[in-house]
């Protein structure tokens, strides 16, 4: 058994809890959070132990690794702290709130040799990962555009002071909805490294954008567009979808299913001329303890397994989530050159 | 329970295959009287049962059964709680105080006479009651003889191995509601390992029932062994896998499971609606002594299997 520890237990942090608490190779020990209502729940409940300080958890406990799931200014410290102590680290997206932070960080990850993965869930994604083998099969020929795209229901009235109404403390969507539609994007089409012509909107909120548009150009020279807003409430719940434009073809992909409209038939692929569907039935990741998506249990089993085999992995590294901070980063010094045409 | 029961997901825009249809479905269903003509429908060929999230909308559902009680004479809702994306959008937005703030009536904490924050601190239980009497509000005067936790309650509950809420929120609702506990999961096997644990037996348990193993965690194999030869009264939930299989497939594969008390299904067509209704009256088996924990099924004893 492999000895684990929590460290936040917001809405990520308490899932990861019930996943960890579901998974055969983990014993998790302890839990910390500030907030005594969570604390007391756990204490009442449960026989794991609890804490309020981190480094008193981890300096009694001795996990092997930690997962952390805090608001996102706090990711530095407290992932420092478990890395200089030796632990395997799981932390929760954004990485960052700086590309130096995560910088310093990827590279003591790995002077180290402790596994480390970031939350983006999305690559978990039997879908996602279907388009990303489409496209390595190059079955739309050359691209020659993209669009990554995030909707959703989060702020829909103007009201709300949570650490997630401070830009500062990486609220706003741009940290929360939109890092997983340039980690997707950055992951499956290419690594942008331009930005332009962005916007970040106010819509409900008072401290920090509701909406993110703009354009990403990638290192293989291919340009695309990002529109993310998480103040539409026509959308039940999140819902995350990338579309590629090629020469030869499209591909729409989101969490539920993959169309794609090829202009010739591929024989290797034995896919016809014309629109294909295929959905999450024939893609899904099969996992031994089911939370809200295979998605959230797959990222902890892939996590537990690289522990187990001592091999960092492909998926959702410390560098990978770096660079998505560096084109969050992008993004705000994009937008800051724009003249204010909105909110 | 009756065989056939009647789902909510089509009108509220929940389609696990696929988003256009799910968009398509919010259209359709933009007004109420859409979900009361299809809910006619199914009252209209026999069927008697709907199973719903307590999504806002069902409120007025509800007030148009309580205006029109000729036409919903032997209906029943069975209630299921909490609607997830409420409170989830909720949590991210204000926080889990704030959430308590919104979704319990009146001031929470003053709800809590004595000793306000503090009190709710440590009294969860009382919390979780509130939270129970706040949801299940937009149902009185009707039948709900069967009331639901959700699946992603149940299953974090499940992961955080907080077996003791089960057993609170059984008692709770038997005593006050009285009305039988049901539990949907996405874990059946761990899930009723787990009430059993503390003291619930013979639970009803809606989960993931279907050919292909879609959504039924753990591999289809250890459901299957768990519907042939322990004790609980399953309903089938997602048995066409979310569209993947075509209804007749996909009924006649529960025949195999004598124990499968009710299938859940949800359809908009009155045509899709018959036919799924007559599949399901056909393949599932009857139950003489309907609920009863000792049926001879249950107990045959070259079926029943020490559990570790």
């Amino acid at each position: 058994m492999i000895k684990g520890a929590i460290i936040g237990l917001g809405k990520m942090g308490i899932s990861h809890a019930a996943i960890l608490g579901a998974h055969p190779d983990v014993d998790l020990v302890a839990i910390c959070d500030t907030s005594p209502m969570v604390v007391n729940a756990f204490k009442k409940f449960s026989s794991v132990k609890t804490y309020s300080d981190y480094k008193i958890m981890i300096e009694k406990e001795i996990p092997e690794f930690v997962c952390i799931a805090t608001p996102t200014r706090f990711h530095y410290p407290m992932v420092k702290y478990a890395l200089n102590n030796g632990l395997h680290v799981f932390c929760e997206k954004p990485f960052c709130l700086s590309p130096s932070e995560g910088e310093e960080l990827f590279k003591l990850a790995n002077s180290k040799w402790l596994i480390n993965q970031i939350g983006y869930h999305n690559h978990f994604i039997g879908t996602f990962r279907e388009l990303k083998r489409l496209l390595n099969c190059e079955i739309i020929g050359d691209l020659v555009h993209f669009s990554g795209e995030a909707y959703g229901p989060v702020v829909t009235k103007e009201k709300g002071n949570s650490w997630r109404s401070v830009p500062e403390e990486g609220g706003g969507c741009l940290y929360d909805y939109a890092s997983h539609v340039i980690n997707l994007v950055q992951e499956i089409i290419g690594r942008p490294i331009k930005a332009s012509g962005t916007q970040l909107k106010r819509i409900y909120s008072k401290g920090v954008e509701d909406a993110v548009y703009g354009i990403l150009t990638l290192e293989n020279g291919l340009s695309g567009i990002l529109s993310v807003n998480w103040s539409d409430e026509t959308y039940r719940k999140m819902t995350t979808s990338i579309t590629v434009y090629g020469k030869k073809g499209k591909i729409i992909c989101d969490a539920t299913e993959i169309k794609f409209f090829l202009k010739e038939a591929c024989k290797k692929e034995g896919l016809e001329k014309g629109w294909t569907y295929r959905d999450i039935t024939e893609f899904a990741i099969p996992v031994n303890f089911y939370l809200r998506g295979e998605e959230y249990s797959a990222q902890i089993d892939h996590f537990i397994d690289c522990i187990k085999n001592k091999k960092q992995a492909s998926y959702n590294s410390f560098e990978q989530g770096l660079h998505t901070d560096k084109v969050i980063k992008m993004l705000i010094e994009d937008y800051k050159l724009q003249k204010p045409w909105t909110k | 329970m009756d065989k056939v029961i009647f789902g909510d997901n089509q009108f509220f825009a929940i389609n696990h295959a696929s988003e256009e249809k799910a968009r398509e479905q919010s259209i359709r269903f933009k007004e109420d009287a859409a979900i009361i003509k299809v809910l006619d429908y199914a009252i209209e060929l026999g069927i008697n049962t709907f199973m719903c999230t307590t999504h806002d909308r069902i409120a007025n559902i509800c007030e148009y059964i309580r205006c029109n009680p000729s036409k919903f004479i032997n209906f029943k809702i069975y209630p299921c709680m909490p609607y997830a994306h409420k409170y989830a959008n909720a949590v991210t937005e204000l926080g889990i105080i704030g959430t308590i703030k919104q979704y319990v009536p009146g001031n929470p904490f003053n709800t809590f006479a004595k000793g306000g924050l503090a009190y709710l601190n440590s009294d969860f239980i009382a919390l979780m009651k509130l939270l129970i009497d706040a949801e299940m509000k937009m149902f009185h005067g009707i039948k709900t003889p069967v009331i639901f936790i959700q699946n992603v309650l149940v299953d974090m509950i499940l992961g955080l191995k907080m077996f003791t809420i089960f057993k609170e929120y059984d008692s709770y609702i038997r005593s006050n509601y009285h009305a039988e506990p049901g539990y949907i999961t996405m874990n059946m096997p761990a899930l009723l390992d787990a009430l059993n644990i503390v003291g619930i037996e013979n639970p009803i348990i809606c989960s993931s029932i279907n050919k292909i193993g879609f959504r039924m965690s753990g591999g289809i194999e250890i459901y299957e062994k768990y519907l042939q030869e322990k004790c609980f009264r399953p309903m089938a939930m997602q048995v066409l896998a979310a569209g993947a299989l075509s209804p007749k497939e996909a009924i006649e594969y529960l025949n195999k499971f004598p124990k499968i008390e009710s299938v859940l299904f949800g359809a908009s067509s009155k045509v899709h609606i018959q036919e799924t209704k007559e599949l399901i009256e056909k393949n599932l088996h009857d139950l003489p002594l309907k609920n009863e924990f000792m049926h001879p099924i249950y107990n045959d004893s070259s079926k029943i299997v020490i559990r570790s």
